[in-house]
Protein backbone atom coordinates (compact mmCIF):
# COMPACT_ATOMS: atom_id res chain seq x y z
CA UNK A 1 0.00 0.00 0.00
CA UNK A 2 2.81 2.36 0.95
CA UNK A 3 4.40 4.69 -1.57
CA UNK A 4 8.11 5.04 -2.25
CA UNK A 5 9.97 8.13 -1.18
CA UNK A 6 13.40 8.83 -2.59
CA UNK A 7 15.69 10.42 0.01
CA UNK A 8 18.83 12.23 -1.16
CA UNK A 9 21.66 13.50 1.03
CA UNK A 10 23.19 16.79 -0.12
CA UNK A 11 25.65 19.17 1.49
CA UNK A 12 24.10 22.48 2.55
CA UNK A 13 25.80 24.51 -0.15
CA UNK A 14 24.79 26.67 -3.06
CA UNK A 15 23.90 24.69 -6.17
CA UNK A 16 23.44 21.25 -4.65
CA UNK A 17 19.66 21.06 -5.12
CA UNK A 18 19.72 22.20 -8.72
CA UNK A 19 22.30 19.50 -9.44
CA UNK A 20 19.80 16.84 -8.32
CA UNK A 21 16.79 18.32 -10.09
CA UNK A 22 18.86 18.73 -13.24
CA UNK A 23 19.72 15.01 -13.31
CA UNK A 24 16.04 14.14 -12.87
CA UNK A 25 14.98 16.59 -15.59
CA UNK A 26 17.56 15.28 -18.06
CA UNK A 27 16.21 11.78 -17.49
CA UNK A 28 12.64 12.86 -17.97
CA UNK A 29 11.64 12.11 -14.40
CA UNK A 30 8.75 14.13 -13.05
CA UNK A 31 8.59 15.20 -9.44
CA UNK A 32 5.27 14.97 -7.63
CA UNK A 33 6.38 16.32 -4.31
CA UNK A 34 9.58 17.63 -2.80
CA UNK A 35 10.42 18.51 0.77
CA UNK A 36 13.76 19.54 2.24
CA UNK A 37 15.00 19.21 5.79
CA UNK A 38 18.16 21.12 6.42
CA UNK A 39 20.82 21.59 9.07
CA UNK A 40 23.77 23.95 8.98
CA UNK A 41 25.87 21.28 7.24
CA UNK A 42 23.60 19.17 5.12
CA UNK A 43 20.14 18.80 3.68
CA UNK A 44 17.96 15.78 3.11
CA UNK A 45 15.74 15.97 0.05
CA UNK A 46 12.60 13.86 0.12
CA UNK A 47 11.07 13.26 -3.26
CA UNK A 48 8.01 11.58 -4.66
CA UNK A 49 8.56 11.00 -8.37
CA UNK A 50 6.65 9.35 -11.18
CA UNK A 51 9.35 6.72 -11.77
CA UNK A 52 11.16 5.92 -8.53
CA UNK A 53 13.25 3.04 -9.97
CA UNK A 54 14.65 5.20 -12.77
CA UNK A 55 15.33 8.08 -10.40
CA UNK A 56 17.17 5.80 -7.98
CA UNK A 57 19.27 4.44 -10.83
CA UNK A 58 20.37 7.77 -12.31
CA UNK A 59 21.15 9.31 -8.92
CA UNK A 60 23.11 6.23 -7.93
CA UNK A 61 25.13 6.53 -11.11
CA UNK A 62 26.02 10.08 -10.11
CA UNK A 63 27.26 8.80 -6.71
CA UNK A 64 24.52 10.37 -4.64
CA UNK A 65 23.86 8.98 -1.20
CA UNK A 66 20.24 7.88 -1.47
CA UNK A 67 17.77 5.80 0.43
CA UNK A 68 14.32 4.65 -0.63
CA UNK A 69 11.82 4.48 2.20
CA UNK A 70 8.16 3.51 2.36
CA UNK A 71 5.88 6.33 3.39
CA UNK A 72 2.13 6.61 3.78
CA UNK A 73 0.26 8.76 1.27
CA UNK A 74 -3.21 9.89 2.19
CA UNK A 75 -5.80 11.88 0.26
CA UNK A 76 -7.55 14.68 2.14
CA UNK A 77 -10.15 17.26 1.21
CA UNK A 78 -8.92 20.70 0.22
CA UNK A 79 -10.74 22.48 3.03
CA UNK A 80 -9.72 24.01 6.37
CA UNK A 81 -9.40 21.40 9.09
CA UNK A 82 -8.94 18.35 6.89
CA UNK A 83 -5.28 17.82 7.78
CA UNK A 84 -6.18 18.17 11.45
CA UNK A 85 -8.75 15.39 11.05
CA UNK A 86 -6.17 13.05 9.59
CA UNK A 87 -3.58 13.89 12.23
CA UNK A 88 -6.16 13.44 14.98
CA UNK A 89 -6.76 9.91 13.79
CA UNK A 90 -3.06 9.10 14.08
CA UNK A 91 -2.76 10.84 17.42
CA UNK A 92 -5.63 8.81 18.85
CA UNK A 93 -3.98 5.63 17.55
CA UNK A 94 -0.80 6.73 19.38
CA UNK A 95 1.18 7.00 16.16
CA UNK A 96 4.07 9.44 16.09
CA UNK A 97 4.63 11.36 12.85
CA UNK A 98 8.35 11.80 12.16
CA UNK A 99 7.72 14.33 9.42
CA UNK A 100 5.15 15.13 6.77
CA UNK A 101 4.66 17.25 3.70
CA UNK A 102 1.64 17.92 1.54
CA UNK A 103 0.88 18.77 -2.06
CA UNK A 104 -2.19 19.80 -4.00
CA UNK A 105 -3.87 17.70 -6.63
CA UNK A 106 -3.74 19.28 -10.08
CA UNK A 107 -7.34 18.77 -11.15
CA UNK A 108 -9.51 17.46 -8.35
CA UNK A 109 -10.22 19.56 -5.31
CA UNK A 110 -8.20 17.79 -2.69
CA UNK A 111 -4.66 17.47 -1.39
CA UNK A 112 -2.23 14.66 -0.64
CA UNK A 113 -0.26 14.29 2.54
CA UNK A 114 2.91 12.23 2.74
CA UNK A 115 3.52 10.86 6.24
CA UNK A 116 6.67 9.31 7.67
CA UNK A 117 5.80 7.14 10.66
CA UNK A 118 7.48 4.30 12.52
CA UNK A 119 4.94 1.67 11.52
CA UNK A 120 3.25 2.16 8.17
CA UNK A 121 0.69 -0.60 8.62
CA UNK A 122 -0.69 0.83 11.89
CA UNK A 123 -1.00 4.28 10.35
CA UNK A 124 -2.65 2.90 7.23
CA UNK A 125 -5.16 0.88 9.24
CA UNK A 126 -6.01 3.82 11.47
CA UNK A 127 -6.52 6.13 8.50
CA UNK A 128 -8.58 3.73 6.39
CA UNK A 129 -10.80 2.78 9.36
CA UNK A 130 -11.48 6.49 9.81
CA UNK A 131 -12.59 6.66 6.17
CA UNK A 132 -9.48 8.17 4.61
CA UNK A 133 -8.38 7.06 1.19
CA UNK A 134 -4.71 6.11 0.83
CA UNK A 135 -2.73 6.64 -2.33
CA UNK A 136 -0.66 3.87 -3.88
CA UNK A 137 2.38 3.73 -6.14
CA UNK A 138 0.00 3.29 -9.06
CA UNK A 139 -1.81 6.49 -8.07
CA UNK A 140 1.47 8.37 -7.85
CA UNK A 141 2.51 7.22 -11.30
CA UNK A 142 -0.77 8.48 -12.73
CA UNK A 143 -0.65 11.85 -11.02
CA UNK B 1 54.01 -25.48 14.73
CA UNK B 2 57.08 -25.89 12.61
CA UNK B 3 58.75 -22.57 11.95
CA UNK B 4 60.41 -21.90 8.67
CA UNK B 5 63.11 -19.43 7.97
CA UNK B 6 64.53 -18.16 4.73
CA UNK B 7 67.96 -17.38 6.17
CA UNK B 8 67.92 -19.15 9.51
CA UNK B 9 71.47 -18.35 10.63
CA UNK B 10 70.76 -14.60 10.36
CA UNK B 11 67.16 -14.65 11.53
CA UNK B 12 67.97 -16.58 14.69
CA UNK B 13 71.46 -15.21 15.34
CA UNK B 14 72.35 -14.48 18.97
CA UNK B 15 72.22 -10.78 19.89
CA UNK B 16 75.98 -10.78 20.58
CA UNK B 17 76.83 -12.20 17.17
CA UNK B 18 74.38 -9.79 15.51
CA UNK B 19 76.02 -6.85 17.26
CA UNK B 20 79.41 -8.02 16.06
CA UNK B 21 78.18 -8.46 12.50
CA UNK B 22 76.50 -5.04 12.52
CA UNK B 23 79.63 -3.39 13.89
CA UNK B 24 81.85 -4.87 11.19
CA UNK B 25 79.40 -3.82 8.49
CA UNK B 26 78.88 -0.33 9.93
CA UNK B 27 82.60 0.48 9.86
CA UNK B 28 82.73 -0.49 6.19
CA UNK B 29 79.51 1.30 5.29
CA UNK B 30 80.62 4.58 6.93
CA UNK B 31 83.95 4.42 5.10
CA UNK B 32 82.15 3.74 1.80
CA UNK B 33 79.86 6.75 2.31
CA UNK B 34 82.61 9.10 3.48
CA UNK B 35 84.77 8.29 0.48
CA UNK B 36 82.04 8.39 -2.15
CA UNK B 37 79.30 10.79 -1.02
CA UNK B 38 80.63 14.37 -0.71
CA UNK B 39 77.24 15.51 0.60
CA UNK B 40 77.49 13.24 3.67
CA UNK B 41 81.25 13.77 4.02
CA UNK B 42 80.48 17.48 4.49
CA UNK B 43 77.93 16.67 7.18
CA UNK B 44 80.48 14.49 8.99
CA UNK B 45 83.23 17.07 8.61
CA UNK B 46 80.96 19.78 10.00
CA UNK B 47 80.30 17.59 13.02
CA UNK B 48 84.01 16.77 13.32
CA UNK B 49 83.49 13.02 12.87
CA UNK B 50 85.97 10.92 10.91
CA UNK B 51 85.27 7.40 9.61
CA UNK B 52 87.90 6.02 12.01
CA UNK B 53 85.86 7.39 14.96
CA UNK B 54 83.24 4.76 14.16
CA UNK B 55 84.56 1.49 15.52
CA UNK B 56 81.27 -0.27 16.11
CA UNK B 57 77.56 0.26 16.60
CA UNK B 58 78.23 1.90 19.98
CA UNK B 59 79.63 4.86 18.01
CA UNK B 60 76.58 5.21 15.78
CA UNK B 61 75.23 8.17 17.77
CA UNK B 62 78.25 10.24 16.70
CA UNK B 63 77.09 10.32 13.08
CA UNK B 64 74.94 13.16 11.73
CA UNK B 65 71.33 12.52 10.76
CA UNK B 66 69.96 12.52 7.24
CA UNK B 67 66.45 13.80 6.65
CA UNK B 68 64.01 13.78 3.79
CA UNK B 69 65.02 17.40 3.18
CA UNK B 70 68.61 16.21 2.56
CA UNK B 71 67.32 13.71 0.04
CA UNK B 72 65.45 16.44 -1.77
CA UNK B 73 68.45 18.80 -1.69
CA UNK B 74 70.69 16.09 -3.07
CA UNK B 75 68.22 15.08 -5.80
CA UNK B 76 68.94 13.27 -8.02
CA UNK B 77 72.58 12.12 -7.74
CA UNK B 78 73.87 13.84 -4.58
CA UNK B 79 73.72 10.75 -2.36
CA UNK B 80 74.76 8.22 -4.95
CA UNK B 81 77.77 6.27 -3.64
CA UNK B 82 78.83 4.38 -6.74
CA UNK B 83 79.29 5.35 -10.40
CA UNK B 84 75.99 5.32 -12.27
CA UNK B 85 77.33 2.61 -14.57
CA UNK B 86 77.26 0.19 -11.62
CA UNK B 87 73.55 0.85 -11.05
CA UNK B 88 70.91 -1.29 -12.68
CA UNK B 89 67.65 0.26 -11.49
CA UNK B 90 65.94 3.17 -9.78
CA UNK B 91 62.76 3.42 -7.74
CA UNK B 92 61.02 6.54 -6.58
CA UNK B 93 58.58 7.79 -3.96
CA UNK B 94 55.11 8.94 -4.96
CA UNK B 95 56.05 12.55 -4.31
CA UNK B 96 52.71 13.37 -2.69
CA UNK B 97 54.39 15.25 0.14
CA UNK B 98 56.82 17.20 -1.99
CA UNK B 99 59.56 16.61 -4.52
CA UNK B 100 60.21 13.06 -5.52
CA UNK B 101 63.02 11.05 -4.00
CA UNK B 102 64.92 8.73 -6.32
CA UNK B 103 66.80 5.71 -4.96
CA UNK B 104 69.45 3.79 -6.93
CA UNK B 105 70.24 0.07 -6.83
CA UNK B 106 73.14 -2.08 -7.93
CA UNK B 107 72.42 -5.74 -8.66
CA UNK B 108 73.74 -6.64 -5.21
CA UNK B 109 71.41 -4.07 -3.60
CA UNK B 110 68.49 -5.70 -5.40
CA UNK B 111 69.60 -9.19 -4.40
CA UNK B 112 69.72 -8.24 -0.71
CA UNK B 113 66.39 -6.45 -0.95
CA UNK B 114 64.77 -9.50 -2.52
CA UNK B 115 66.22 -11.65 0.26
CA UNK B 116 64.51 -9.37 2.78
CA UNK B 117 61.18 -9.79 0.98
CA UNK B 118 61.74 -13.55 0.79
CA UNK B 119 62.20 -13.64 4.58
CA UNK B 120 58.84 -11.88 4.92
CA UNK B 121 57.08 -14.35 2.62
CA UNK B 122 58.53 -17.38 4.43
CA UNK B 123 57.59 -15.83 7.80
CA UNK B 124 54.02 -15.60 6.50
CA UNK B 125 54.10 -19.35 5.79
CA UNK B 126 55.19 -19.17 2.16
CA UNK B 127 57.14 -21.90 0.39
CA UNK B 128 57.80 -23.09 -3.18
CA UNK B 129 54.40 -24.78 -3.11
CA UNK B 130 52.62 -21.44 -2.90
CA UNK B 131 51.06 -19.29 -5.58
CA UNK B 132 51.86 -15.69 -4.74
CA UNK B 133 49.70 -12.96 -6.24
CA UNK B 134 51.54 -9.64 -6.25
CA UNK B 135 48.95 -6.88 -6.53
CA UNK B 136 51.22 -4.01 -5.54
CA UNK B 137 51.90 -1.55 -8.33
CA UNK B 138 54.86 -2.43 -10.56
CA UNK B 139 56.90 0.52 -11.68
CA UNK B 140 58.68 3.30 -9.84
CA UNK B 141 56.86 2.18 -6.67
CA UNK B 142 58.92 -0.43 -4.82
CA UNK B 143 56.01 -2.68 -3.79
CA UNK B 144 55.49 -4.72 -6.95
CA UNK B 145 59.11 -5.41 -7.86
CA UNK B 146 60.16 -6.03 -4.24
CA UNK B 147 57.59 -8.70 -3.43
CA UNK B 148 57.89 -10.14 -6.94
CA UNK B 149 61.62 -10.68 -6.38
CA UNK B 150 61.06 -12.12 -2.90
CA UNK B 151 58.37 -14.46 -4.16
CA UNK B 152 60.60 -15.84 -6.91
CA UNK B 153 63.47 -16.31 -4.46
CA UNK B 154 61.22 -18.40 -2.23
CA UNK B 155 60.22 -20.36 -5.33
CA UNK B 156 56.53 -19.45 -5.29
CA UNK B 157 54.66 -19.41 -8.55
CA UNK B 158 54.48 -15.64 -8.91
CA UNK B 159 51.51 -13.82 -10.43
CA UNK B 160 52.78 -10.35 -11.37
CA UNK B 161 49.33 -8.77 -11.40
CA UNK B 162 50.27 -5.20 -10.40
CA UNK B 163 47.48 -3.15 -8.86
CA UNK B 164 44.02 -2.44 -10.25
CA UNK B 165 41.67 -4.35 -12.54
CA UNK B 166 40.00 -6.07 -9.62
CA UNK B 167 37.90 -8.37 -11.77
CA UNK B 168 41.04 -9.81 -13.34
CA UNK B 169 42.69 -10.09 -9.90
CA UNK B 170 39.75 -12.17 -8.71
CA UNK B 171 39.69 -14.31 -11.84
CA UNK B 172 43.40 -15.19 -11.53
CA UNK B 173 43.11 -15.69 -7.78
CA UNK B 174 40.26 -18.17 -8.16
CA UNK B 175 41.42 -19.91 -11.39
CA UNK B 176 45.08 -20.31 -10.37
CA UNK B 177 44.43 -20.91 -6.66
CA UNK B 178 46.52 -18.06 -5.32
CA UNK B 179 47.50 -18.79 -1.72
CA UNK B 180 49.34 -15.58 -0.82
CA UNK B 181 48.22 -12.05 -1.66
CA UNK B 182 50.63 -9.12 -1.54
CA UNK B 183 49.17 -5.61 -1.83
CA UNK B 184 48.25 -2.53 0.17
CA UNK B 185 45.81 -3.22 3.02
CA UNK B 186 43.21 -0.91 1.50
CA UNK B 187 43.38 -2.82 -1.78
CA UNK B 188 43.13 -6.14 0.09
CA UNK B 189 39.99 -4.82 1.81
CA UNK B 190 38.62 -3.74 -1.56
CA UNK B 191 39.33 -7.13 -3.17
CA UNK B 192 37.69 -8.76 -0.14
CA UNK B 193 34.57 -6.64 -0.51
CA UNK B 194 34.39 -7.39 -4.23
CA UNK B 195 34.68 -11.14 -3.57
CA UNK B 196 31.93 -10.86 -0.95
CA UNK B 197 29.69 -8.96 -3.37
CA UNK B 198 30.18 -11.73 -5.91
CA UNK B 199 28.97 -14.23 -3.32
CA UNK B 200 32.31 -15.83 -2.35
CA UNK B 201 32.58 -16.96 1.26
CA UNK B 202 35.96 -16.98 3.05
CA UNK B 203 36.12 -20.79 2.69
CA UNK B 204 35.70 -20.51 -1.11
CA UNK B 205 38.79 -18.30 -1.39
CA UNK B 206 42.09 -20.22 -1.87
CA UNK B 207 44.21 -17.58 -0.08
CA UNK B 208 45.81 -18.50 3.25
CA UNK B 209 47.95 -15.45 3.92
CA UNK B 210 48.35 -11.84 2.91
CA UNK B 211 51.36 -9.54 3.14
CA UNK B 212 50.11 -6.00 3.33
CA UNK B 213 52.02 -2.76 3.68
CA UNK B 214 52.98 0.59 2.16
CA UNK B 215 50.29 2.45 4.08
CA UNK B 216 49.14 2.74 7.67
CA UNK B 217 46.45 0.32 8.81
CA UNK B 218 44.94 -0.65 12.11
CA UNK B 219 44.34 -3.88 14.02
CA UNK B 220 40.60 -3.48 13.34
CA UNK B 221 41.31 -3.34 9.62
CA UNK B 222 43.50 -6.44 9.95
CA UNK B 223 40.71 -8.40 11.61
CA UNK B 224 38.20 -7.29 9.04
CA UNK B 225 40.48 -8.33 6.12
CA UNK B 226 41.28 -11.65 7.82
CA UNK B 227 37.59 -12.40 8.23
CA UNK B 228 36.52 -11.43 4.73
CA UNK B 229 39.31 -13.32 2.97
CA UNK B 230 39.69 -16.16 5.48
CA UNK B 231 43.45 -15.56 5.83
CA UNK B 232 46.14 -14.45 8.23
CA UNK B 233 47.18 -10.91 7.37
CA UNK B 234 50.83 -9.96 7.91
CA UNK B 235 52.25 -6.48 8.04
CA UNK B 236 55.36 -5.52 6.10
CA UNK B 237 57.28 -2.27 6.42
CA UNK B 238 59.76 -0.43 4.30
CA UNK B 239 60.53 2.83 2.64
CA UNK B 240 61.81 3.61 -0.80
CA UNK B 241 64.69 5.64 0.65
CA UNK B 242 66.12 2.61 2.40
CA UNK B 243 65.22 0.01 -0.27
CA UNK B 244 61.47 -0.71 -0.28
CA UNK B 245 59.24 -3.23 1.51
CA UNK B 246 61.03 -5.82 3.63
CA UNK B 247 62.96 -3.55 5.96
CA UNK B 248 60.83 -5.32 8.56
CA UNK B 249 58.11 -7.96 8.46
CA UNK B 250 55.66 -9.77 10.68
CA UNK B 251 55.88 -13.37 11.81
CA UNK B 252 53.20 -15.78 13.05
CA UNK B 253 53.00 -13.95 16.38
CA UNK B 254 51.64 -10.82 14.68
CA UNK B 255 52.88 -8.56 17.46
CA UNK B 256 55.27 -6.29 15.63
CA UNK B 257 57.66 -6.54 12.73
CA UNK B 258 61.13 -8.12 12.84
CA UNK B 259 63.66 -5.72 11.41
CA UNK B 260 66.18 -7.19 9.01
CA UNK B 261 68.83 -5.69 11.22
CA UNK B 262 71.73 -7.38 9.49
CA UNK B 263 71.01 -4.87 6.69
CA UNK B 264 69.21 -2.05 8.50
CA UNK B 265 70.39 -0.84 11.87
CA UNK B 266 67.52 0.71 13.82
CA UNK B 267 67.50 3.39 16.50
CA UNK B 268 64.72 5.27 18.28
CA UNK B 269 65.39 8.93 18.94
CA UNK B 270 63.63 11.82 20.58
CA UNK B 271 62.34 13.71 17.52
CA UNK B 272 62.90 17.07 19.20
CA UNK B 273 66.39 16.65 20.66
CA UNK B 274 67.79 13.89 18.44
CA UNK B 275 68.88 12.01 21.55
CA UNK B 276 68.90 8.19 21.32
CA UNK B 277 66.18 6.63 23.50
CA UNK B 278 66.47 3.29 25.34
CA UNK B 279 64.64 0.17 24.13
CA UNK B 280 60.92 0.28 24.78
CA UNK B 281 60.59 4.04 24.58
CA UNK B 282 58.46 5.69 21.93
CA UNK B 283 60.19 7.97 19.47
CA UNK B 284 61.23 8.49 15.87
CA UNK B 285 62.59 5.50 13.99
CA UNK B 286 66.03 6.03 12.42
CA UNK B 287 67.69 3.58 10.01
CA UNK B 288 71.30 3.12 8.99
CA UNK B 289 71.93 0.92 5.99
CA UNK B 290 74.73 -1.61 6.48
CA UNK B 291 75.19 -3.21 3.06
CA UNK B 292 74.13 -0.66 0.49
CA UNK B 293 76.36 -0.03 -2.51
CA UNK B 294 74.42 2.55 -4.53
CA UNK B 295 72.24 4.46 -2.09
CA UNK B 296 73.52 4.00 1.46
CA UNK B 297 71.80 6.15 4.07
CA UNK B 298 73.37 6.71 7.47
CA UNK B 299 71.03 7.62 10.34
CA UNK B 300 68.09 8.37 8.09
CA UNK B 301 65.14 9.82 10.01
CA UNK B 302 62.01 8.02 8.85
CA UNK B 303 59.62 10.36 10.70
CA UNK B 304 57.72 7.22 11.77
CA UNK B 305 56.92 7.13 15.47
CA UNK B 306 57.36 3.69 16.98
CA UNK B 307 58.84 1.47 19.68
CA UNK B 308 61.51 -1.27 19.44
CA UNK B 309 61.43 -4.48 21.44
CA UNK B 310 63.88 -7.32 21.98
CA UNK B 311 61.41 -9.50 23.86
CA UNK B 312 61.74 -13.18 22.97
CA UNK B 313 59.47 -14.03 20.05
CA UNK B 314 57.61 -17.35 19.83
CA UNK B 315 58.56 -17.65 16.14
CA UNK B 316 62.21 -18.18 17.11
CA UNK B 317 63.56 -15.11 15.35
CA UNK B 318 65.95 -13.00 17.38
CA UNK B 319 65.71 -9.99 15.05
CA UNK B 320 64.60 -6.87 16.92
CA UNK B 321 60.91 -6.04 16.55
CA UNK B 322 59.35 -2.69 15.77
CA UNK B 323 55.75 -1.89 16.65
CA UNK B 324 53.44 -0.80 13.89
CA UNK B 325 54.25 2.92 13.46
CA UNK B 326 51.81 4.92 15.56
CA UNK B 327 51.98 7.85 13.26
CA UNK B 328 54.53 10.09 11.68
CA UNK B 329 56.24 13.05 13.20
CA UNK B 330 55.00 15.08 10.25
CA UNK B 331 51.46 13.64 10.57
CA UNK B 332 51.08 14.50 14.20
CA UNK B 333 48.79 17.40 14.87
CA UNK B 334 48.80 19.37 18.07
CA UNK B 335 45.24 20.50 18.60
CA UNK B 336 44.38 22.49 21.72
CA UNK B 337 47.67 21.25 23.13
CA UNK B 338 46.83 17.58 22.57
CA UNK B 339 48.79 15.27 20.22
CA UNK B 340 46.47 13.82 17.61
CA UNK B 341 47.51 11.21 15.05
CA UNK B 342 45.27 10.53 12.05
CA UNK B 343 45.71 6.80 12.81
CA UNK B 344 43.76 7.30 16.06
CA UNK B 345 40.86 8.80 14.12
CA UNK B 346 40.97 5.81 11.78
CA UNK B 347 40.86 3.37 14.69
CA UNK B 348 37.74 5.01 16.08
CA UNK B 349 36.02 5.05 12.70
CA UNK B 350 36.60 1.35 12.11
CA UNK B 351 35.44 0.51 15.63
CA UNK B 352 32.27 2.51 15.13
CA UNK B 353 31.50 0.80 11.83
CA UNK B 354 32.56 3.54 9.41
CA UNK B 355 34.82 3.25 6.39
CA UNK B 356 38.21 4.89 7.03
CA UNK B 357 37.40 7.71 4.61
CA UNK B 358 37.83 10.92 6.52
CA UNK B 359 39.43 14.32 6.51
CA UNK B 360 40.61 16.33 9.48
CA UNK B 361 40.25 20.10 9.20
CA UNK B 362 42.01 22.21 11.79
CA UNK B 363 41.77 25.97 11.95
CA UNK B 364 42.28 28.72 14.49
CA UNK B 365 39.41 31.06 15.23
CA UNK B 366 39.79 33.75 17.91
CA UNK B 367 42.98 32.07 19.16
CA UNK B 368 41.18 28.77 19.65
CA UNK B 369 41.81 25.67 17.59
CA UNK B 370 38.81 24.32 15.75
CA UNK B 371 38.87 20.57 15.12
CA UNK B 372 36.52 19.14 12.55
CA UNK B 373 36.44 15.68 11.05
CA UNK B 374 34.56 14.99 7.85
CA UNK B 375 33.57 11.35 7.58
CA UNK B 376 32.04 9.58 4.62
CA UNK B 377 28.98 7.56 5.56
CA UNK B 378 27.79 4.56 3.63
CA UNK B 379 24.38 4.17 2.03
CA UNK B 380 23.51 1.58 4.71
CA UNK B 381 24.17 4.16 7.43
CA UNK B 382 22.25 6.98 5.78
CA UNK B 383 18.64 7.42 6.83
CA UNK B 384 15.91 9.84 5.76
CA UNK B 385 15.69 11.36 9.24
CA UNK B 386 17.77 14.41 10.12
CA UNK B 387 17.70 13.42 13.78
CA UNK B 388 19.32 10.05 13.02
CA UNK B 389 22.19 11.66 11.13
CA UNK B 390 22.73 14.18 13.93
CA UNK B 391 22.69 11.37 16.50
CA UNK B 392 25.34 9.45 14.52
CA UNK B 393 27.51 12.58 14.40
CA UNK B 394 27.18 13.07 18.13
CA UNK B 395 27.97 9.49 19.04
CA UNK B 396 31.03 9.48 16.75
CA UNK B 397 32.24 12.74 18.34
CA UNK B 398 31.89 11.10 21.77
CA UNK B 399 33.86 8.04 20.70
CA UNK B 400 36.64 10.32 19.41
CA UNK B 401 36.64 12.34 22.59
CA UNK B 402 37.22 9.13 24.58
CA UNK B 403 40.16 8.18 22.32
CA UNK B 404 41.76 11.61 21.92
CA UNK B 405 40.75 13.58 24.97
CA UNK B 406 39.41 16.43 22.88
CA UNK B 407 36.06 16.86 21.21
CA UNK B 408 35.88 17.15 17.43
CA UNK B 409 32.95 18.42 15.41
CA UNK B 410 31.87 15.61 13.12
CA UNK B 411 30.41 16.23 9.70
CA UNK B 412 29.01 13.19 7.97
CA UNK B 413 29.28 13.51 4.21
CA UNK B 414 28.34 11.46 1.15
CA UNK B 415 30.70 8.71 -0.11
CA UNK B 416 33.49 9.72 -2.50
CA UNK B 417 33.16 13.40 -1.62
CA UNK B 418 36.41 13.75 0.31
CA UNK B 419 39.13 15.06 -1.98
CA UNK B 420 41.68 12.53 -3.14
CA UNK B 421 45.06 13.24 -4.64
CA UNK B 422 46.66 10.57 -6.88
CA UNK B 423 44.30 8.06 -5.27
CA UNK B 424 45.45 8.93 -1.76
CA UNK B 425 42.88 10.71 0.36
CA UNK B 426 43.97 14.10 1.67
CA UNK B 427 43.72 13.30 5.38
CA UNK B 428 44.66 16.56 7.01
CA UNK B 429 43.97 20.17 6.18
CA UNK B 430 45.69 22.38 8.70
CA UNK B 431 44.68 25.93 7.91
CA UNK B 432 46.64 27.25 10.88
CA UNK B 433 49.85 26.90 8.91
CA UNK B 434 48.63 29.41 6.33
CA UNK B 435 48.33 32.25 8.85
Amino acid sequence: MAIKQLTVFVPNRKGTIVAVTDILAKNNINMRALSIAETEDFGILRLIVNDETAAEKVLNESDYLIKVVDVVGVKIGDEPGKLTEALDVLDKADINVEYLYAFMARTEKHAYVVLRVENNECAENALTSAGFKLITEADVNKL
Amino acid sequence: MAQNFYQKEIETMSPEDMKKLQSEKLVKQVKHVYENVPYYKNLMDEKGVKPEDIKGIEDLHKLPFLTKADLRDAYPYGLLATPLENCVRIHSTSGTTGKRVVAFYTQKDIDLWEDCCARAIVAAGGSKKDVCQVAYGYGLFTGGFGLNGGSQRVGCLTLPMSSGNTERQIQFMMDLNATILCCTPSYAAYIGESLKEQGYKPEDIPLKAGIFGAEPWTEEMRRSIEETLGIKAYDIYGLTESTGPGVSFECSEQTGMHINEDHFLAEIIDPDTGEVLPEGEKGELVFTSLDKEAFPLLRYRTRDICVLSRKKCSCGRTLVKMAKPMGRTDDMLIIRGVNVFPSQIETVLLKEGYEPNYQIVVDRVNNNDTFEVNVEMTSEQFTDKVSDVLKMEKSLANAMKIMLGINPTIHLVAPKTIARSEGKAVRVIDKRKLI
